[in-house]
């Protein structure tokens, strides 16, 4: 009785073979080094590693291993010194072109990789970095999208000389165009639905005018609104590869949120800076006749007031003669002249038409550069519910007078500090964003509270193991050490599936696991009582353990059943370090039922199978 | 080894009038403290922005809250935890520290100051709406993990037991959460997800007393119902505290070494053993007699072999 047939060793032998290999890339750590990352229209290819090589050697800089790797330059280092040289001496040469990122590389061996064997993917609070939860403002999506509209319909109807009488927008976006007739309105509305499908257009008659209002579709609202995040993620993935992060993670999350993680990122109000920007510029006309009346107040139409960053009013026509969208490259630099900080604009063929054409007819005349900002406001209601709502800033940069007609480039003066000319710059060269973010959740770990969380984890781990394997031991013997065998063994699948997914370890997750090694040894415990509960019943030792196995198995099927429910809702609710935590505590309820019900009888059975027994050391 | 060297026969069920009356008290105890002093919210749902810092030297929070205060981040609260050398500073939100900049304006005030900003070990910032829609997040995941086990339950077993679980279940929630109102434990996230975990534990021990339960109302007919839920409660009793007792061992591991991330963690988890221990021995199965559970309701067919509906066993 109890014997095990061949097929359960080699089982056995497998899962065990399966736990090491995958587990055992945790065993190698990683080493420090850079890695070059191509950026949008600078790809790195082997002039790149070989340009890398040189400037490395020259600086003297000790490499264990260059290689171009995809689409990244690896280079592997001896110390974290080296690190820091590397990347410094390698952002000198390469300037704004390729982002230089410190990065850990892997040292697992090459067979294991081959095996798909990695070391688990650790979340930040293990590693350090930074986590950022924006919110995208949709609304301001979908009134920036209105305004576009209005614009180009007024455009549409101009250039294709259909006369109007009136336009204007309502607060709900429709845009309202009135025409002296009938024929004229229709005209209009045949063009709009040729080039606009995605507006709804309807029709009204009043005070003789012909009515023709055009709103957007319900499709076009949440289509609009996908474009907004989708541009967003794109800008601040550019941005991000202007930083220099390896491994970044931009994620969406719902409708209109987007995770940012930043692996290694030391500073968070960097990274802050930049990401969570709307910065943008808009070039105006500056309106000459009228700035007298400005300081009195009274603004006439088609032009608003505006402030320098000193408080001074000026007077700027409204229409915005480009923006940041119609930048295609920017870097910052210095005034050849006054020495003081600049940034160099290049402008895409519809911003160099415009810009060449409004220069031309404006010499002597003012141009001004306004920096737009949106920032978000929160006020508490009186039943103290938060309300946000963003806002722009907009400042005028500079307003240099027009001395000669201008074309594609262009220069930027009158910057506080190059740090700014540098921010302003790479900004404009990522993109801007279609909608307002704002960060709702912030969460940074330093590296070195990350290796503390490692540390303690493992100790807990550690110790909690170690209680567990004594208290077992003392109280079942044999079958105690089998449990013991049967719970290391769990604990090194645990790890090996986790490599093996990829699943992101985090510190809540670390607590899963030692909360698995407590409750992973209930099914041994269920089974070994079920033991000792026959022998007490008078069973002979061999069908005490095959009925203790027997009875106990559907006990410990449904109860870990329903601890995989509530785990599985954890998963579903949590955010990312609480889904860990459901991770392993899933993966945990699974292998421990491998562990403490298979794996454990084979040895019971390889102990004391096939014998006469006695007395059994329960 | 063993701890209970005979099966012991106590009266389980007999007692349930004192354990209600214990229940009860506890309840009212807890129901009382979470509406007049709440929880302990931390930043996860309540918002707002903490840092941690570490200074190379012991460093004097009276000097760091000056700073705070002539910075005009007034309602900055600033304590060590750990060590000396550890500087923990929270700001609540108001209209003035709604956004993510107060950390970054926390560390500028500091680094200009003479005590300078030593090393930023951690920063959080949770947005004015984001920690309400945590919480309500959190609330909702309990109930759907309650619902969940109901359903499970009432499939694998019948609907008395169903209730009986989630009675318990709700009963170990709502005392463990008050024992963190009672005492002003901090509640953070993953104290809520321990508060799960607790429900997954506590549901563990509950199954395992009702599958015996369902397993003696076959083997031993014409016997009333509390009597069969005391043979299988106390023959089940080894077993219960021997479990508890190895979770028990690693939580209180996690708690003494796990830092002070998982302190609050591991502390949810050790009150949730003891109670849903408790729990499931004095508050499911009293429950489900209390329902006017039956054998008959668990014996549809007559299954020779426990376990013959479930797939083949090695």
């Amino acid at each position: 009785m109890n014997k095990n047939p061949a097929w359960k060793y080699l089982a056995v032998v497998l899962i065990v073979a399966f736990g090491l290999i995958y587990a055992s890339p945790n065993l190698y750590q990683a080493e420090p080094g850079v890695q070059i990352i191509g950026a949008r229209n600078a790809v790195v290819d082997t002039t790149i590693l070989e340009r890398a090589k040189s400037v490395l050697s020259s600086a003297d800089v000790p490499i264990k291993d260059i290689r171009l790797n995809g689409e990244k330059i690896q280079v592997r280092l001896a110390s974290e010194d080296d690190q820091i040289l590397a990347q410094n001496v390698l952002k000198a040469d390469l300037k704004d072109l390729y982002p230089v990122a410190l990065a850990d590389m892997p040292t697992t061996p090459g067979w294991m990789q081959s095996l798909g064997g990695a070391p688990m993917y650790l979340g930040l609070d293990l590693r350090g970095g930074v986590h950022f939860l924006m919110q995208v403002d949709m609304d301001a999506a979908e009134r920036k999208a209105n305004a576009d509209y209005y614009e180009d319909l007024r455009k549409k109807l101009r250039e294709e000389g259909v006369r109007l009488s009136g336009i204007t927008q309502r607060d709900n976006g429709a845009i309202v165009v009135r025409f002296k007739t009938e024929e004229l309105r229709e005209q209009a509305r045949g063009l709009f639905a040729r080039d606009y499908p995605e507006l709804v257009a309807t029709t009204s008659e009043n005070n003789n005018s012909f009515v023709l209002s055009m709103q957007l579709s319900e499709a076009g609202v949440s289509e609009t609104r996908k474009a907004a995040l989708k541009k967003n993620m794109l800008a601040i993935r550019n941005r991000i590869d202007q930083l220099g992060v390896s491994e970044p993670v931009i994620q969406q999350q719902g409708t209109d949120r987007i995770v940012v993680q930043l692996p290694g990122v030391k500073d968070p109000s960097l990274a802050k800076d930049i990401l969570g920007k709307t910065a943008t510029l808009q070039v105006h006309l500056v309106d000459e006749d009228n700035q007298a009346s400005a300081a009195r107040g009274r603004v006439p139409t088609g032009s608003k007031r505006f402030f320098f960053r000193d408080s001074r009013p000026i007077i700027l026509k409204s229409r915005v003669l480009y923006s940041g969208d119609n930048i295609v490259d920017a870097s910052a630099g210095f005034d050849s002249q006054n020495g003081g900080p600049v940034v160099n604009i290049t402008l895409d063929a519809k911003g160099s038409a415009v810009n060449s054409d409004v220069t031309g007819e404006n010499i002597n005349k003012r141009m001004a550069v306004v920096y737009v900002e949106t920032v978000a406001d929160t006020r508490f209601d009186e039943n103290g519910d938060p309300i946000i709502k963003t806002r722009e800033i907009k400042e005028v940069i500079t307003a240099p007078v027009i001395r000669q007609q201008l074309g594609k480039r262009f220069q930027i003066s009158g910057l506080d500090s190059s740090k700014e000319a540098n921010d302003i710059a790479l900004l404009l060269r990522a993109g801007s964003l279609a909608a307002p973010v704002y960060i709702i959740e912030e969460r940074t770990v330093g590296p070195s509270l990350g290796a503390e969380n490692i540390s303690k984890g493992f100790k807990s781990v550690l110790y909690g193991f170690l209680a567990v394997l004594v208290f077992m031991i003392v109280y079942y013997r044999v079958f105690g050490a089998v449990a013991s065998f049967a719970l290391m063994l769990n604990l090194v699948l645990i790890v090996g599936v986790l490599s093996l997914l990829q699943a992101t370890l985090t510190l809540p997750g670390v607590a899963g696991l030692v909360l698995t090694v407590g409750m992973a040894v209930d099914a041994n415990v269920l089974i070994f009582e079920r033991v000792r509960e026959e022998v007490k019943n008078g069973a002979p030792p061999q069908s005490a353990i095959h009925q203790g196995y027997g009875n106990a198995f559907s006990t410990i099927f449904d109860a870990n059943l329903t601890t995989l429910i509530a785990a599985f809702v954890l998963f579903n609710f949590g955010t990312g370090p609480i889904q860990g935590f459901a991770i392993t505590l899933c993966i945990g309820i699974l292998t421990s039922m491998l562990t403490a019900i298979f794996v454990s009888r084979i040895l019971v059975n390889l102990f004391y199978g096939n014998r006469r027994l006695e007395k059994l050391a329960i | 080894m063993e701890l209970l060297a005979k099966t012991t026969q106590i009266d389980f069920i007999g007692k349930r009038k004192i354990a209600l009356v214990f229940s009860i008290i506890l309840l009212i105890a807890s129901i009382y403290s979470l509406t007049t002093n709440s929880l302990n919210f931390g930043i996860d749902f309540s918002g707002g922005t903490k840092v941690e810092l570490f200074y190379p030297e012991e460093v004097s929070v009276i000097g760091i809250r000056e700073v705070m205060a002539s910075g005009g981040v007034s309602d900055a609260v600033v304590q060590h935890f750990g060590t000396k050398q550890d500087v923990l500073i929270r700001v609540p939100l108001t209209e003035q520290t709604s956004d993510d900049k107060v950390s970054t304006r926390i560390v500028d005030l500091l680094a200009a100051s003479e005590i300078g900003s030593g090393e930023v070990r951690s920063v959080e910032f949770v947005g004015p709406t984001f920690g309400r829609e945590l919480f309500e997040k959190g609330i909702l995941a309990l109930i759907y993990a309650l619902i969940g086990v109901m359903i499970y339950v009432a499939f694998r077993f019948e609907w008395k037991f169903s209730l009986g679980s989630v009675a318990a279940l709700i009963h170990d929630v709502l005392i463990t959460v008050g024992v963190f109102s009672i005492l002003q434990f901090e509640f953070t996230l993953p104290v809520l997800a321990a508060l799960l975990a607790v429900i997954g534990y506590s549901l563990n021990d509950t199954i395992v007393v009702f599958d015996r339960i369902r397993e003696n109302f076959r083997k031993v007919r014409d016997t009333a119902t509390d009597d069969v839920m005391n043979i299988s409660i106390n023959q089940t009793l080894p077993r219960t505290i021997l479990t508890s007792l190895t979770t028990l061992l690693v939580l209180i591991a996690l708690y003494f070494f796990g830092g002070e991330a998982l302190g609050g963690f591991a502390l949810t988890l050790i009150i949730g053993v003891l109670i849903g221990t408790y729990s499931s021995i004095f508050v499911a199965s009293p429950t489900v007699l209390a329902l006017g559970a039956k054998a008959e309701d668990l014996i549809v067919e007559v299954v020779d072999k426990e376990g013959a509906d479930l797939p083949d066993i090695p």
